[in-house]
């Protein structure tokens, strides 16, 4: 019997959601357990809603489910937002002192949400409360567990004699995490692992939480002792690692050899370059220590120009940001294409437009990022699906860069960012590192832009003696000096367009689009959908369907030819994306002059979950589906 | 072997108008890299957009030609990652005050080790002459339909304010001083600044060659111009900020801010404010990376047989769990 198994937290932004969810992700991990958690937050510092799911299986899993079988709610919002969200036989761990308050009271609800939620109260003739919330959850098989977090907290004070933790409510977080892993009579000694793992610098701290968690395990295994499921440790394979969204690109570009990256703070963006930074001096195998230098900037315009100043050296560099920083880009990203200057741009899509859902995720600028900027120049976007791709992905995209003399656009997004994953340790031994036609030395007469075959000229770096030349963002002539003249402008138009077929014929093929089952009826993605589909395709597998999918990486230039060949025998085509309008469909409209049979999107700002394309899938299956699904799931 | 002025000069034909004040900043810069022996491969010329963005075109060292605004982000990003290179930054007062102003002010704050040139001519000549940031208020070049509408940025007080820890102007037609002042800029361990006062003779018909060469301020004794233009160095001036004091810093800053106010019948040049007491950005860095001079992004060696040679095994062990 597979075990599948998630446990949802909630409370107030800053109250310390973040750090029980990594307490209980590293107790699944160590455990044995496959994990894969997601955070949901508003963009506010202190006090809105923020929540956290984290789910545990003994399979491989990609993305989360539809609610969750238990939850910890230390307020009242929590409660009222997720608490019909648990399934039958699963548990709700709650602060007592909660159960009385109305929707009135909780100000941080935002005006519709209320308004849907008084309406839905009087449809059921209850009282808008927290109540009436754990009388439906009652009804439909949910088990209630009241505890007092407030008491708990006190009777740690006393007994540790320490009066100021009475009023340390931070403390709720790892007793919520402790109360549900009492409930699921977990083994303790992983709880107290994780809590020592994630005050490394802080003993007293640690040793504080360790003994509240002590407390909160025992008192909720004792007191919910005959809960009907149960944590268990599981054969745990060796070289498991548990990684954040932001770790996978920034370990790819240490690995890759990236020493220079430039940013503006931006959300789902920022952590990227943190942790670059926080380890910007690296090791190097037989040699000195090396280092990043990570930049941060007065904007994103700024952010390009040094990413680009700094390639003109040689060096590895990128930038890294989000659709509104991206969008100050455009005219750099440009000068890049025609001065043929390698540099990477790792997009972290949010929704749009304008700030839009700064904190929320989407996948609405596929085709911005194959058009941004004035003029006609090459350029390869490239998409990653989930953590592990994007540190491999990585490496190839700086590759791309170097081999072409391109801008690449990376892109990532922020369901990637700010989720949770455990995954094989990462492999450095499989990136390669290519730097294409770039010159350690030159002698004689040089030419930066000298037309070639391939299009691509060989690559001097500022510095390099015999080496000069020149940039424009005017068109020019082949040292890199201004032309106006028609038929050089014909030339260095042609020499930079015969890049777009190099990449297509250069690029490997499982580079490219990598391909998944037998493609009579097939899935169409890109990016981040990869996980809830590969998770939803498994569930149709139980159920004897066999679906296929094609996730496209290369989303620019497209690869026509080899996807028109895969999708040659295929008899249903499904577009599955996380934006409005099916921006990868339009592309194999336009391309393949073929409109996908049926169409599954989601603009919510929530990502998918498995359980929703697992619905869609079947509708589609059962032939009751529209042509166009818009999933809404999630809060 | 040394090299020589005609080595620092292209076969571009210049097509900047006759008598322009580009030539003078152009000739200074190749005069200067001249005198310091800097190695061709060594240098690097960034410029902005506009008629002084060619300067790097006529410049025999790498040249980078940038977009209208952003000469400083790429010239920072290059100095950052090679910080052997010799970093000269060239731009017009539209470019580097008016969109590029965001960018002039966090360069201030950044102090990486390089120089920036402004080439001061209160009009965007390229595009026939409309108001550029240095253009006074109430003042009417021969193109605008109206007077201009905007105050003016005083560039010399705003690169103080931003944290330029060299600050000077110099005059376009006077090359000997520009030459000096352009060595000294490049010599100065921080980021230097120099507005060069530069008449558009086509489109600016207000500060003309002649304004500043005083025609209209006749000594009545002499009976020739009273120039505008005088140099800070022949009036005991000391610009140079010696202890670290907070009452000096003040007082040098204070009369650098006093000075740049100066204008009309006297217009000071020279250096108005130097600093090196104030950390580089170079030393900012060597802070948390001890051997980055030695070893900058330019210089490490990232892979081996096209295999990464960064060892990132101790960061895997910590995600370990």
């Amino acid at each position: 019997m597979t075990f599948d198994y998630s446990w949802l937290i909630g409370g107030p932004q800053g109250s310390g959601v973040d750090t029980a969810a990594n307490i209980f992700s590293r107790v699944g991990t160590k455990l044995g357990y496959h994990v894969f958690g997601k955070r949901e937050y508003h963009s506010n510092i202190k006090g809105l809603h923020s929540y956290f799911v984290v789910r545990l299986s003994d399979n491989k899993i990609r993305s989360n489910v539809n609610g969750a079988n238990i939850m910890v709610a230390f307020d009242a919002e929590t409660m009222i937002r997720h608490g019909l969200s648990i399934s039958k036989n699963g548990a709700i761990i709650y602060d007592s002192s909660i159960v009385n308050t109305s929707i009135n009271e909780i100000p941080t609800i935002e005006t519709d949400h209320r308004v849907r939620l008084d309406e839905f109260f009087k449809s059921k003739n209850m009282e808008p409360k927290v109540s009436s919330i754990i009388e439906l959850a009652k009804e439909s098989g949910v088990n209630i567990y009241p505890i007092s977090f407030w008491d708990a907290l006190s009777n740690i004070a006393d007994e540790l004699k320490k009066p100021e933790l009475s009023r340390m409510t931070r403390m709720f977080n790892v007793l919520g995490v402790s109360f549900s892993l009492g409930v699921l009579k977990a083994p303790i000694a992983p709880l107290l692992e994780s809590i020592e793992e994630i005050f490394p610098t802080k003993p007293t701290i640690a040793d504080l939480n360790k003994k509240a968690a002590n407390f909160a395990y025992n008192y909720a295994s004792a007191k919910f002792s005959g809960f009907n499921a149960s944590l268990d440790e599981t054969d745990k394979e060796p070289n498991i690692m548990l990684v954040q969204g932001h770790q996978g690109s920034a370990l790819g570009k240490m690995v890759c050899g990236c020493r220079f990256q430039s940013y503006y703070p931006i959300t789902p963006a920022s952590d990227e370059s943190e942790f670059l930074e926080t380890h910007e001096i690296l090791q190097v195998k037989e040699d000195r220590p090396g280092s990043t230098s990570i930049i941060q900037t007065e904007d994103e315009i700024s952010a390009i120009g040094m990413a680009v100043g700094a390639s003109l050296t040689g060096v590895r560099s990128a930038t890294s940001t989000s659709g509104p920083g991206f969008s100050l880009m455009a005219e750099t990203l440009g000068w890049a294409g025609i001065n043929e200057v390698p540099v990477v741009i790792t997009l972290f899509q949010r929704s749009g437009p304008s700030t839009g859902l700064p904190t929320r995720h989407g996948q609405d600028d596929l085709l911005f990022a194959i058009n941004a900027g004035h003029g006609e120049f090459p350029r390869i976007v490239y998409a990653s699906g989930d953590i592990e791709d994007s540190f491999y992905d990585t490496g190839k995209c700086f590759n791309f860069a170097d081999i072409f003399q391109v801008p690449v656009i990376h892109i990532l997004d922020k369901f990637i960012a700010s989720s949770v994953v455990t995954c094989n340790r990462f492999d450095p031994d499989l990136v390669s590192i290519d730097r294409g036609k770039l010159l350690e030395k030159i002698d004689g007469d040089y030419k930066r832009f000298a037309l070639s075959e391939d299009g691509i000229s060989p690559r001097s770096k500022l510095g390099l003696e015999n080496g000069i030349f020149w940039n424009t963002g005017d068109e020019s002539d082949e040292y890199g000096h201004i032309s106006e003249d028609p038929v050089t402008r014909i030339h260095m138009m042609d020499k930079r367009q015969t890049k777009v077929e190099q990449v297509i014929s250069l690029i490997p093929k499982e580079d490219q689009a990598v391909v998944y089952g037998k493609l009579d009826i097939c899935i169409v993605s890109w990016g981040s959908p990869k996980g809830p589909i590969l998770d939803a395709i498994e569930m149709h597998k139980q159920d004897g369907y066999e679906i296929g999918f094609i996730d496209i990486k290369l989303l620019h230039p497209f690869p026509t030819n080899y996807i028109k060949s895969l999708l040659k025998n295929s008899s249903i085509v499904i577009d599955i994306e996380a934006n409005m309008t099916g921006q990868l469909a339009s592309l194999i409209k336009e391309n393949l002059l073929r409109d996908p049979d049926y169409y599954i999107l989601k603009y919510t700002g929530r990502p998918m979950t498995c359980t929703e394309i697992f619905d869609s899938l079947k509708k589609i299956l059962e032939k009751k589906a529209e042509k166009k699904q818009v999933l809404s799931y999630g809060d | 072997m040394a090299t020589k002025l005609g080595d620092y000069k292209t076969q571009i034909h210049n097509d900047w108008c006759p008598g322009c004040g580009d030539f003078g900043i152009v000739n200074a810069i190749q005069m200067s890299l001249t005198e310091m022996q800097i190695p061709r491969h060594k240098a690097a010329i960034f410029s902005g957009i506009g008629c002084s963005g060619k300067t790097s075109h006529f410049i025999n060292v790498y040249g980078v030609h940038t977009l209208h605004g952003r000469v400083l982000t790429f010239a920072q990003g290059a100095k950052i990652a090679n910080p052997e290179m010799t970093i000269v930054a060239v731009g017009g007062d539209g470019d580097g005050l008016g969109i590029g102003a965001g960018h002039f002010v966090a360069a201030g704050r950044r102090n990486v080790n390089m120089t920036y040139i402004i080439f001061d001519n209160a009009v965007y000549g390229l595009t026939k002459g409309q108001a550029s940031p240095t253009l006074k208020l109430g003042e009417q070049t021969k193109s605008l339909a109206n007077p201009n509408s905007n105050y003016n940025v005083n560039p010399i007080a705003l690169a103080i304010s931003s944290g330029f820890t060299f600050v000077a102007r110099s005059y376009s037609y006077d090359v000997r001083q520009l030459k000096n002042i352009i060595t000294a800029a490049i010599k100065h361990k921080g980021l230097s600044f120099i507005d060069i006062l530069q008449p558009c003779p086509t489109y600016n018909d207000l500060y003309t060659r002649d304004w500043f060469a005083g025609i209209d301020q006749i000594n009545e004794e002499t009976k020739k111009p009273t120039p505008r233009i005088y140099n800070l160095s022949d009036t005991g001036y000391d610009p140079v900020v010696h202890y670290s004091t907070i009452t000096e810093l003040n007082e040098k800053l204070s009369q650098a801010l006093e000075k740049s106010l100066e204008w009309g019948d006297k217009i000071p040049t020279g250096i108005f404010y130097k600093n090196e007491l104030i950390t580089p950005y170079t030393k900012r860095i060597t802070d948390k990376i001890p051997n980055y001079l030695e070893n900058p992004a330019a210089k490490q060696k990232i892979s081996k047989n096209g295999k990464s040679t960064t060892d990132i095994s101790g960061i895997l062990d910590s995600l370990k769990i």
